[in-house]
């Protein structure tokens, strides 16, 4: 019988019925403390250190700080140093602050090549999803999971419903992968993947580096959806092929040459023609153009040319009220106090890369405040290596050590009461960027565009000065 | 775990959809490495507001998807230290749903116009083993998947439940051991 990508990787981690073996765990300092405390106040060991991996990223300061005992933020220094302690005491390696190897927990996972193909991977975070753009089963859980994966490798799920959403057409000058699932979420709405693990499929999500998969994902969850996946192909072999953990295994930890990718159970890795999802939906590319939220769910948005809509119902009222913006409004005339680009969603190399080339030669507008947070030390090193830390400097923008930040602002990198932020992150929802902060939504190269302009402008059309 | 069977009170309302878990929980209270004492800041902005009225009362009845966003235990959490044992919505986002069936807070999705009746109702029972919930003279039946209904009826540890299995997990490991990457050799 045909069966989706899901399916397969499904089938094959089931340890009994309802009980899903897990490849890999991702661990960071927020949700991993109370299970760390559990386990040890059950007298419980971490079953599989070498399938988990640590970093600290929510509460890290973007200000250069190399070890936990600089954070001045007290709880967060607390939070870190648990953090590090029980990963000392469990045996779970860790890249924490100071560590070249540090960065947002869904950047580094495919960065060191331990995001593969046809694996399951948790994470006490919901953008978990990021990872399924390789072809994994990737989910966020709750700290209860986080104990229960680092006690026993497994977890307790009922398989979720499958969909999937394929794209028509081609995407358009200046339209990109973060265009792509902002348009989506306002088609599907903010609940319509619920209970649902939804592959995105179609030529134009072919045609997209792993970046744009990445992005696409990532913001999974925003349209509701448990997990979010693409099948792999030679982009993503190409993306593995080379990376740190490609190149080790354990039996393999003296040998001269790499392992080989296992690419002919990875290129199995697909939907096979004539499998059935319990629900598809199909959406024309090419009639997308670049997005903005105007509200407080990702699902209130509109493209860039479009104006602020008449709400609908009391909780678009209510939306309106907080972002202070009245039905009608030119979303280009929409002024900006600050610019965060950066997040789990758009901080990865491809996304500064493109982000710096529209920043290139100009001056970020005087009143607004623009920032850059490298989603990684990593790309921090190889951004600066390139030079993008120039062009950005040189324009005004503020460059930052990397770490989760200004997207949920557990760090000191907040938004101010009433500021009004273009962000690439994913979530707009009051108070996310700092209480009473009003987020947007948008692409690096629309953040970039605005910071010049200290407004919205149409990246298709901006001439820039 | 403690057993759930039986849930009776007053119901607060909070009449909006799409509740995110940042205002459940704003970022600020995640700090903590302690799983209590969260119910205080409960809602923290929102309860600023003028006219915010959230009394502690055994049921909270909502709107569609419900806790959807971070996936925050810390959200439960504070909902729980709140005061309130169940939760009462046409719809919850997964990862929150899965996260309050971990630690006791039973979630019931009932359809959208019986949730209103409830709202107006402001006092419900439910029974978990019955799977049903009744209110103004009206019973009603709710679905819960039976595995996760057995567990918080009788108020087992998952792990503790998982653990009975650990010869499966060693051969599943044993005949399987996966391709993907070693964390701790990198």
């Amino acid at each position: 019988m045909p069966r989706t990508l899901f399916d397969k990787i499904w089938h094959t981690h089931e340890v009994a019925e309802s009980l899903l073996y897990i490849d890999l765990h991702l661990v960071h300092e927020v949700t991993s403390p109370q299970a760390f405390e559990s386990l040890r106040l059950a007298g419980r060991r971490v079953r599989r250190p070498d399938r988990t991996l640590a970093t600290a990223d929510h509460n890290v300061p973007t200000d250069g700080s190399s070890v936990a005992a600089q954070i001045r933020d007290r709880l967060s220094r607390i939070q870190v140093e648990t953090l590090e302690r029980n990963c000392r005491e469990f045996g779970v390696p860790l890249y924490s602050i100071g560590s070249e190897r540090q960065g947002i927990v869904h950047v580094i996972g495919p960065e060191l090549g331990v995001t593969q193909p046809g694996m399951t991977i948790v994470c006490g975070d919901s953008h978990t999803s990021t990872h399924g753009a390789f072809g994994a089963l990737a989910f966020g859980i709750g700290t209860s999971e986080v104990e229960h994966v680092l006690a026993t490798q497994s977890l307790q799920q009922r398989k979720p419903r499958s969909m999937r959403i394929l794209y028509e057409g081609e995407l358009g000058y200046g339209v990109t992968a973060k265009d792509l699932i902002l348009g989506t979420i306002g088609r599907i709405g903010v609940d319509g993947g619920v209970g649902h693990v939804i592959e995105y499929a179609g030529p134009v999500i072919e045609g997209l580096p792993m970046e744009g998969r990445m992005t696409i994902c990532n913001m999974t969850i925003e349209g509701g959806g448990r997990a979010g996946m693409i099948a792999p192909d030679d982009t993503a072999f190409a993306w593995i092929e080379g990376r740190t953990a490609a190149t080790r295994k354990r039996s393999d930890r003296s040998a001269a040459e790499p392992p080989p990718l296992p690419l002919d159970d990875w290129r199995a890795l697909h939907t096979d023609e004539g499998a059935e999802f319990d629900r598809e939906v199909v959406i024309d590319a090419s009639e997308l153009s670049p997005q903005v939220t105007w509200g407080t769910t990702p699902g209130m948005v509109v493209e860039v040319n479009g104006t602020v809509p008449e709400p609908r119902g009391e909780g678009e009222e209510r939306a309106l009220q907080y972002m202070a913006l009245a039905p009608g409004t030119a979303m280009q005339e929409i002024h900006l106090d600050r610019v965060f680009i950066g997040s789990c969603t758009n901080s990865r190399i491809g996304d500064l890369r493109e982000a710096a080339e529209v920043v290139r030669g100009r001056r970020v507008a005087s009143e607004v405040n623009a920032m850059v947070v490298p989603g990684s030390q990593q790309v921090k090193v190889q951004a600066e290596a390139e030079g993008l830390d120039e062009v950005f400097r040189a324009a005004g923008f503020d460059w930052r050590s990397a770490g989760c930040s200004m997207c949920l602002g557990m760090n000191p990198d907040i938004a101010a009461p009433g500021e009004r932020v273009a962000s690439t992150s994913n979530r707009n929802f009051e108070g996310r960027q700092g209480r009473g902060a009003r987020s947007h939504l948008v692409s690096p190269q629309m953040a970039a565009a605005a910071a010049i302009e200290g407004h919205f402008v149409d990246i298709r059309d901006w001439e820039g000065e | 775990m403690r057993q759930l069977r039986v849930i009776e009170g007053a119901v607060s309302v909070l009449d909006r959809n799409d509740v995110d878990t940042d205002q459940i929980i704003p970022k600020q209270f995640l700090k903590r490495v302690e799983r209590t004492g969260f119910g205080e800041f409960l809602f923290h902005d929102w309860a600023k507001e003028p006219g915010w009225e959230l009394p502690s009362n055994p049921i909270l009845a909502s709107g569609r998807n419900f806790g959807c966003g971070s996936s925050r235990e810390h959200a439960p959490w504070a909902l729980e230290d709140y005061g309130f044992e169940a939760v009462v919505a046409p719809s919850f986002a997964d990862i929150f749903y899965s996260n309050c069936t971990k630690i006791g807070l039973l979630p019931v999705v009932l359809a959208e116009p019986d949730v209103r009746e409830l709202m107006a109702a402001g006092h419900a029972r439910i029974d978990l083993e019955e799977q049903e919930i009744a209110f103004a003279g009206r019973q009603i039946e709710f679905e819960i998947d039976p595995e996760t209904a057995r567990r918080l009826l009788e108020g087992l540890d998952d792990i503790g439940v998982t653990l009975q299995q650990e010869a499966a997990i060693d051969r599943y490991e044993a005949e399987r051991e996966r391709a993907g990457p070693i964390t701790t050799t990198l």
